[in-house]
């Protein structure tokens, strides 16, 4: 890591120790850089806010603690507006730590929402191994897949699952995804071959992969793409929250990236100018 | 006693996260103590995990309730065991099996899942007329698309020679590339920056509450 530098190179500690301040500081004084909603989050904010009260949707938690800072307040905001609509949310996971996920999100939102009831509002079904044939197996019959909720209570005892035997009873679908499995295994399957509509949220790394399913063939209905895509949803719910407070500080190790690379640039370039006129 | 353990994870939060963060100066103990113990960890919730969240749920509770309604689940119960034996050097060839049979569905199944999602739907997605937008900005967004996507297809045909014409069009291809390969970057750098804020508000807030969490 501390290998040597020649008089040519910076240090990258510097680069490290620049960062660390570029971000600290936004985070204690706030900037308040403007916030530009992008065509995607708006039409995962409409999918949700057209949708009528009492509807049935799937939030898929599909990530882990890892993923968080990214992931987590775009579920918050995508939860509170599907309370808000009062529609009901049926969680189901396909990673393991996805249940813990889904429940510290909706504990941040219980004391908002006193009369959302667990079993009639929110259920919590759980994770189930298995990934894409699991999602084969909920197309076709998801009480044979999920029979219990989290807690072990029989299916036939929640009243929002009355009704719900495959995905045709479910509204839309909406994958917060960190990897495989996730949205990619829900636009195959819950999309592209039962027909549902699908949407979700996913990390800066995955979005270059995943954006190409929002197209004409709407395999995906939007996408929320890292943590900027989570502060224009809460923009878009005029309730900003831990993502808008991050997006000054991303906004400046942004521009703290681009001057290195500048500087870098016009490095490399005086030095290869020099060496020419050595040579 | 619950507001000591919250208080106490939050101090191992700020130890293991400054420990990690010490290997940005130079290799230390401290860095090598956190990552042993996160490798260690993580083995250990996962084997857990598998056992009480895989194996007893989906086997062995079916099997003891009602194995006359579950012996189908004995297969992959044996072929698990099968698997097992690579552990073995003299019975490693039994674990070839299941592993054929794991190599063969999976390629059965996610052979037609992506040739449907993402070669004929992606293409379906591209035939579009590039022209039949309501404003310039859709309309240059669409032909974008659809030059794009043939210049950086044309880039990847190898079998004649890149001059000419040709060589034209598959340099345009390596322009867009170029271009994509830019955007991922940046949503890397984006994520990346994304863990540091995630860091710095736990350290920030939950730790010193200088900022509200």
């Amino acid at each position: 890591m501390a290998e040597k530098t020649t008089r040519k190179q910076i240090d990258r500690r510097w680069i490290f120790l620049f960062m660390f301040i570029g971000v600290a500081l936004p985070l204690i004084f706030t900037i308040g850089f403007p916030i530009e909603t992008s065509e995607n989050s708006e039409i995962v904010y409409d999918l949700i806010d057209n949708t009528p009260s009492g509807s049935k949707v799937i939030l898929s938690f599909d990530y882990d603690p890892a993923s968080m800072p990214e992931l987590h307040p775009m579920a918050k905001a995508v939860m509170r507006h599907c309370f808000r609509k009062k529609i009901k949310v049926i969680i189901t996971a396909l990673w393991p730590m996805g249940v813990q996920m889904a429940e510290d999100t909706f504990s941040q939102l219980t004391a908002d929402f006193p009369d959302v009831s667990y079993g009639r509002d929110y259920v919590n079904m759980g994770f189930k191994a298995g990934g894409i044939v699991t999602l084969q197996a909920m197309g076709k019959n998801f009480r044979e897949v999920f029979p219990k909720d989290m807690n072990g209570t029989p299916i036939d005892e929640l009243p929002i699952m009355n009704g719900i035997n495959n995905f045709d009873n479910i509204d839309f679908i909406l994958a917060f995804s960190a990897g495989d499995p996730g949205i990619k295994q829900w636009v195959q399957i819950a999309h592209d071959t039962y027909g549902r509509t699908v949407s979700g949220g996913v990390t800066g790394v995955s979005a270059p992969a995943i954006i190409p399913y929002v197209n004409e063939q709407k395999q995906l209905t939007g996408l929320l793409a890292g943590l900027k895509a989570a502060a224009e949803y809460e923009r878009l719910t005029k309730e900003p929250g831990s993502a808008t407070k991050g997006m000054d500080a991303q906004s400046v190790a942004h521009m703290i990236i681009i001057l290195f690379i500048v500087i870098g640039n016009i490095n490399y370039w005086r030095n290869k100018a020099k060496e020419k006129r050595g040579a | 006693m619950e507001h000591f353990f919250s208080i106490l994870g939050i101090w191992l939060g700020v130890l293991f996260t400054f420990a990690i963060f010490s290997f940005l100066y130079k290799d230390n103990p401290f860095y090598k103590v956190a990552e042993q113990i996160f490798v260690g960890l993580s083995a250990g919730y996962w084997f857990v995990y598998t056992i009480f969240f895989i194996l007893i749920p989906n086997l062995f509770d079916p099997l003891s309730q009602d194995i006359g309604a579950n012996w189908i689940k004995l297969f992959p119960a044996a072929l698990g065991i099968m698997m097992l034996m690579r552990l073995i050097p003299k019975t490693e060839w039994v674990s070839r099996f299941p592993i054929a049979l794991i190599i063969g569905t999976t390629s059965g199944i996610f052979f037609l899942r992506y040739l449907k999602s993402d070669v004929i739907n992606q293409l379906t997605a591209t035939m579009i007329n590039p022209f039949a937008g309501s404003d310039l900005v859709t309309i240059i967004g669409q032909l974008m698309l659809v030059v794009g996507t043939i210049t950086g297809v044309i880039y990847f045909y190898f079998s004649k020679k890149h001059e000419g014409a040709f060589g034209v069009t598959a340099k345009i291809g390596i322009y867009f590339l170029m271009i994509s390969f830019g955007a991922a970057f940046g949503y890397t750098a984006m994520a990346r920056i994304s863990l540091l804020i995630g860091r710095l508000q736990f350290l920030l807030g939950d730790w010193l509450g200088i900022i509200s969490p």
